[in-house]
């Protein structure tokens, strides 16, 4: 087990160095300039900026140095906000994410289990109707018009009701945490949904299940026990991706609500070419998403028995 | 002892019952945990929620919104308008802009030009947010590290009339040359390299106000960067920032004039520029003021709001590319592109906005001329529509380059909406006019101008925003000097009078020559009027005294009040 | 009984025995013999949602394909005089003489008396000319105009303009004007340039009215015709209403069905095949070879899609006049592949230890035929089921990309950027959001289901009991 966590995160160090590569390789592709401004500046000034964000060396040496300072966890300044460092921007903004992220896969993960429980100890009733054809808007409309219309309901319900029930945007307290997760989360959940449904199924039919209802074993070990711990394996193993989905897909979410997170950084960084945010939040993303695939997947080798002789 | 499952009926309910506890269970776990990282959350920074609303008249504070987060609130780089306003309430210079664009006394009480020499009087007892006294040192201070080269602010060349500031700001001259110093702690001197008109205008921008120099070396390079890192000269300090989240501004004791600024507290308490985000939060009641776009009027209408609009001050326009050897450098194929768009149509028609002018002249409708405003002393040369006058230049044009049809033109432009738009509007409107075929290239801004500077395009939308009240800050643009003249428009005739309209200290001499860049820019055609920006906005009846600006802080909250709630509007 | 008794086994000869006729159909099969693709192609056929969703699948194609031969619009023709108009509004309007400026005069037939703000000449879609007398004891008057008429709110509306003087005057109203009533009034500021309660409010009822030149220039009517100033005419039919440049939204829909099953279509086809080729190699040759190349796929595997996404459109680069539906398409199949390639890989090396690989290859099969002929197909349905999920992922990214301002460039249409567009004026005018959402739904429903039922008519290791 030790060995097996030993090499995975090895091999986890070195695909982290793969990306931090290939994200600077790619952003000194990029056509255009990220020192220019709308200003015109002199030929003196624009030499100071290079100078002083390091691009006027050879870029070997600029790889170099990047790698050295990536080790230390020096990201760099910010092109467009000069006194910020990267770091302080990630810091600042990555538990926000992090947050809304989490709070996401819990109410996907959840959801997911409870409802697709649901609708396969109803089948082919009424709420297996009625959560399947959710399940189906769930996974067919846009992220983003989601956003749009959560935040709409919002400010209609705010005004039936004459007073703040919950707020409209922004991000401190409790309550601003509930409808953005839950908009974040949403498709995820009726993908999942979909997917405990079918295991759920399969399982109500297999052979042990019968041998343990036919051995006149109590509802409740035969339903949790060996139903639900079975049927929840599959939406595991896709919870690796869908931590990664969920996590660089917040950006809409955190622009229809105005939160400060990680995710809408990263577009307006792009949009402005702002090339130390983009390499070390993408880095740092990657990192983040390479350790959580490697977590997920020593959760699934503890519950599923079989995977751990491996 | 638990029964035995007997029925199939009786497997559903007990399953039924385990899923109901789970549910229950999970509810409350997903509740824990918003609690615990909510906690967490706190302990690690200073969030300060959206306060009580767009409109406290208990507290003496309103709510408002930013449209980004401010990149920049160091004045010696700060170039974007979102910094500018978050600065205009901050800080303050020498002189200032009141309500009717008029320059008034700000920090200094008075001053006098004489030639080439002026000098500003400091007010007695200035004193900075931490009660350090403001002298005319950090001035210097202040404009000597701008010119700094290594320090590569992109608006060092605003200093550039005062005398060898351009000399230091590229290295060929020590810093301690320039113009500037302190006489004493209240005299600040200024040596310009020639006599100037706009001197009083140019000290009301943001690059000139002063900082403290201890304070500054006192940061360690941060500078700016957050709210423990400045220093306050203005009507409200900065007492909580929260990258992109919020910004809380709070009265300042000891600025000068602290008795006549009503509100004791600006909440920047949302931050993001998603427009039905910012209209859901109006109608949340959650800021006090919003922008509307053209989609949004007909809603403000139905709910009966109190609209009112403004002009943002910046003209936009489609540039032409003139370096010799390119299609659009034949001013026969220029007229054809102006005489076959009607300039009216663009606005009223499709981008929709009051508040949107057609632009009839790089000088927009609200600059001040001698004495009544300028384009009403000196009036806009007309265009018209004119479809088949364009197709007559169109042919003359072809036969001056020798071609029998134009290959594709290049349409540079922005990806912001308003310039989507556009580009697809022009690129059909000369596509139906003309048959030529425009080939848009959106890039973003950064690129654009890096595209713009390196000559790579023929069409380009464009704009400009001014720097101070005075008509050069336009008149300038296409001087052959200037590097913001992207295009590269070149003509002696422009740069002469240009030059008067610098050195010149009599206003009637300088009106004159701005009348004349006017028809010079006509006449050639050095680029297509598109519009004067404005902006539609709805105020929360309970605040008043709100002053937007073309010049300056768009939006000045320095003397807005609130009103209880049983006055009508 | 008393017969059975008199034949004693004696009696019996060869005589006695007589074969039966020969009878083909005992031993034969009494079903005809399927192939296992015939029999899933049963099973699929019988699955009514799967069914229902390859019938959309086609009517998109369709659409898409033969659309623009039937609805001969051109996509990007802008009809200004129908600006973000909902399908089934009126568009009859009015023929008038060609616009010229406006000096103030008063039209004949448009004299009154009256004081106030009153029209000066007709009021339509070209323009609304006010004017009015003098106000005593105003600083000075601004005009506003309203949808609504002004009630005790006193919510003018829109201001439009400003006058200082406060002499008579007079104003040329050209801002989007629609067939409606405007309410107009002329407020009178105090000294502070603030409103007072005192308006003079004028309603004004405009009709959508067209110049001769343009009726013919858009070829509203046959070329012949006759048409005179004061003529009705109609002005071009869109029969899903039109965007916010007036242009089309069925044609747009349909060019943009082009742009974005292109993507959907195309882009997961080559990435599978791409994961394919790279999985089956890999899977096959096994061993350090195998190690290694499964390595490089975990490495892409790790790169944060959308965020790599999006590096590769801006490194891409969209030259002008391009669609950059291509950096799309490459951004897309490089950073997909791994998945199918893992997948097909593990479906291989199970399918390598069966025995019918082996017998094959002591019959003295060649490698590539081994692969080809035996082991692809086996994993055939396992591709199929990844196609068909692969498809409303990319459609879904694409939008996404749209929604931040990284999709298609303009003017090229695709559902994601109309979705996009259509957000903006998603109160007023719905639907533009509407229609290429629900196309966007459609599409990626169609093929979650058909999805669903390959996967249940593939395998049946692999089906659901749904």
């Amino acid at each position: 087990m030790w060995q097996y966590t030993f090499k995975r995160l090895l091999q986890g160090l070195i695909t982290v160095w793969f990306i931090a590569t290939a994200t600077f390789l790619a952003m000194h592709s990029v056509p255009g300039d990220p020192i220019s401004g709308e200003r015109a500046a002199t030929e003196a000034i624009r030499a100071n900026l290079a100078a002083r964000y390091g691009l006027d060396k050879p870029i070997g040496e600029q790889y170099v140095i990047y790698i050295g300072n990536f080790l230390k966890g020096d990201f760099g300044i910010s092109y467009t906000q000069q006194n910020r460092q990267v770091n302080d921007i990630i810091r600042e903004h990555f538990p926000v994410s992090a947050t809304l992220g989490i709070l996401a896969v819990l109410f996907a993960a959840l959801g997911g289990v409870l409802w697709g429980a649901l609708t396969a100890i109803y089948r082919n009733r009424l709420p297996d109707t009625v959560i399947m054809f959710l399940v189906i808007l769930g996974i067919s409309v846009p992220s983003f018009v989601f956003a749009a219309l959560g935040q709409l309901a919002l400010v209609n319900i705010n005004n039936f009701f004459g007073f703040s029930v919950l707020p409209v945007a922004g991000w401190g307290t409790v309550r601003h945490m509930l409808v953005p997760s839950l908009v974040l989360g949403m498709g995820t959940m009726a993908y999942l949904t979909r997917l405990m449904r079918s295991s759920m199924l399969e399982i109500i039919h297999s052979d042990y299940v019968r041998t343990a209802k036919a051995k006149g074993l109590p509802a409740e070990r035969v339903f949790l026990k060996h139903q639900l711990r079975n049927a929840i394996l599959p939406v595991v193993t896709v919870l690796g991706p869908a931590i990664a989905a969920i996590t660089t897909g917040g950006f809409v979410v955190e622009l229809v609500f105005a939160i400060p997170g990680l995710g809408r950084y990263f577009v307006q960084a792009v949009q402005q070419l702002d090339y130390t945010v983009i390499m070390g939040t993408t880095v740092f993303y990657g990192a983040f998403l390479v350790f959580m695939v490697i977590l997920v997947d020593l959760l699934y080798g503890w519950i599923d028995p079989r995977v751990r002789v491996q | 002892m638990q029964e035995p499952i007997s029925t199939e009926e009786g497997f559903t309910r007990s399953a039924i019952k385990q899923l109901a506890v789970l549910g229950a269970s999970a509810v409350l776990i997903i509740v824990a945990v918003m609690y615990l990282l909510n906690f967490a959350a706190s302990l690690t920074s200073t969030n300060v929620p959206g306060a009580a609303g767009a409109v406290d008249l208990e507290n003496n504070e309103i709510s408002i919104y930013l449209r980004e987060d401010p990149p920049q609130l160091d004045t010696t780089r700060a170039t974007d308008a979102v910094s500018g306003l978050v600065l205009g309430h901050l800080m303050e210079g020498l002189l200032r802009y009141d309500e009717n664009f008029e320059i008034e006394p700000g920090l200094a009480e008075r001053w006098e030009m004489d030639g080439t020499k002026a000098t500003f009087w400091l007010r007695e007892g200035l004193r900075w947010s931490n009660g350090e006294p403001i002298t005319a040192h950090d001035f210097v201070f202040a404009w000597r590290t701008t010119l700094d080269p290594k320090v590569g602010s992109q608006y060092s060349f605003i200093f550039y009339p005062i005398k060898n500031a351009e000399a230091a700001n590229t290295g060929t001259m020590p810093l301690e040359s320039v113009g500037v110093r302190a006489l004493d702690d209240r005299t600040l001197e200024v040596e310009l390299e020639q006599p100037i008109a706009y001197l009083d205008k140019l000290v009301a921008f943001v690059t000139y106000y002063p900082i403290s120099e201890k304070f500054y070396k006192s940061t360690n390079d941060r500078y700016g960067a957050d709210a423990e890192s400045l220093l306050y000269s203005g009507p409200f300090t900065m007492s909580s920032w929260v990258h992109g989240a919020t910004l809380r501004m709070e009265k300042n004791p000891y600025y000068w004039d602290a008795e006549n600024i009503p509100l004791d507290a600006i909440n920047a308490a949302f931050i993001t520029s998603d427009s039905n985000t910012l209209l859901n939060l109006y109608k949340d009641k959650r800021i006090a003021l919003v922008d509307l776009t053209a989609e949004m009027l007909e809603g403000a209408m139905q709910q009966r709001w109190h609209l009112d609009r403004f002009m943002d001050g910046s003209v936009f326009y489609i540039e032409f590319n003139h370096r010799p050897g390119r299609l659009t450098a034949n001013l026969n194929l220029r007229k054809a592109l102006r005489y076959a768009q009607d300039d009216g149509e663009l606005v009223d028609r499709v981008i929709k906005l009051p508040g949107y002018l057609p632009a009839k002249s790089v000088f927009p409708i609200w600059l001040r001329g001698v004495e009544g405003t300028f384009r009403e002393e000196y009036p806009a040369p007309e265009s018209e529509y004119n479809v088949e006058l364009a197709r007559e230049y169109l042919e003359k044009a072809k036969q001056e380059l020798g071609i029998s049809e134009f290959p594709p033109i290049v349409l540079l432009a922005d990806t912001s909406p308003v310039a989507t738009i556009a580009s697809q509007y022009y690129q059909e409107v000369f596509k139906k006019n003309l048959g030529l075929e425009i080939v848009i290239d959106p890039q973003i801004f950064r690129q654009r101008l890096a595209k713009m500077s390196s000559g790579d395009f023929d069409l380009v939308l464009s704009g400009w925003g001014p720097d101070y009240n005075d008509p050069l800050t336009f008149a300038d643009l296409f001087a052959s000097w200037n590097l913001n003249n992207r295009g590269h428009f070149n003509n002696a005739d422009l740069d002469a009078q240009v030059r008067i309209a610098q050195n010149s200290m009599d206003p009637k001499v300088r009106m004159d020559a701005f009348g004349e860049i006017q028809n010079i820019l006509f006449d050639q055609v050095v680029f297509i009027g598109n519009y004067e920006r404005g902006r539609v906005y709805a105020t929360h009846p309970q605040v008043k005294g709100i002053v937007r600006r073309a010049i300056g802080a768009e939006n000045d909250y320095t003397r807005a009040y609130i009103v209880p709630e049983t006055t009508t509007p | 009984m008393s017969e059975m008794n008199s034949i004693s086994p004696a009696k019996l000869s060869v005589d006695d025995f007589a074969p039966l006729a020969h009878r083909d159909d005992v031993h034969g099969i009494n079903r005809p013999s399927r192939s296992y693709w015939q029999d899933a192609w049963r099973r699929l056929k019988s699955n009514r949602r799967a069914l229902f969703s390859l019938w959309l699948i086609i009517f998109l194609l369709a659409f898409a394909v033969l659309g623009p031969l039937v609805w001969q619009v051109d996509p990007s023709r802008q009809d200004i005089d129908q600006i973000s108009q909902a399908p089934g509004a009126n568009r009859s309007a009015e023929i008038v003489p060609e616009y010229t400026a406006w000096n103030g005069r008063v039209q004949p037939g448009f004299e009154s008396d009256a004081a106030g703000p009153r029209t000066a000449a007709d009021a339509n879609s070209q323009a609304v000319r006010l004017i009015w007398d003098a106000v005593p004891g105003a600083t000075a008057l601004r005009l506003y105009r309203n949808i609504f008429a002004i009630d005790n709110e006193l919510a003018f509306g829109l201001p439009i303009a400003e006058f200082t003087s406060t002499e008579a005057g007079f104003y040329e109203d050209r801002l989007d004007l629609r067939p409606d009533t405007y309410y107009y009034s002329l407020v009178t500021l105090d000294q502070s340039m603030n409103l007072t309660s005192q308006y003079q409010e004028l309603a004004v009822d405009v009709r959508r009215v067209i110049t001769l030149d343009e009726v013919r220039e858009r070829e509203l009517v046959a070329a012949d015709a006759e048409l005179a100033v004061g003529d009705q005419v109609m002005l071009s039919f869109h029969p899903m209403g039109t965007d916010y440049l007036g242009r089309d939204i069925l044609a747009r829909l349909m060019s943009g069905a082009r742009v974005s099953l292109f993507i959907g279509i195309v882009a997961p086809f080559l990435f599978v095949l791409l994961g394919v080729a790279y999985g089956s190699t890999a899977g096959f040759i096994g061993g350090k070879v195998d190690q290694t190349m499964m390595r490089f796929a975990d490495f892409v595997v790790a790169l944060p899609f959308l965020l790599f996404m999006i590096l590769f459109q801006v490194v891409f680069g969209i030259g002008p006049g391009e669609s950059g539906i291509v950096p799309m398409l490459v951004a897309l199949i490089l950073l997909s592949w791994p998945a199918t390639a893992r997948l097909v890989r593990g479906q291989i090396l199970q399918i390598r230890q069966e025995a019918y690989v082996s017998a094959s290859r002591l019959l003295g099969a060649r490698n590539y035929y081994l692969v080809l002929r035996h082991m692809i197909p086996n994993t055939l349905g396992v591709i199929l089921v990844t196609l068909t999920f692969a498809v409303p992922s990319v459609i879904f990214t694409e939008a996404f990309l749209s929604f931040i301002g990284m999709g298609v460039a303009p003017p090229t249409a695709s559902w994601g950027s109309m979705s996009n567009e259509g957000l903006a004026t998603m109160l007023t005018h719905p639907h533009e959001l509407i229609f290429p959402a629900i196309f966007i739904s459609l599409t990626v429903l169609a093929f979650n289901l058909l999805g669903d039922g390959l996967r249940d008519a593939l395998d049946s290791r692999m089906r659901s009991l749904e």
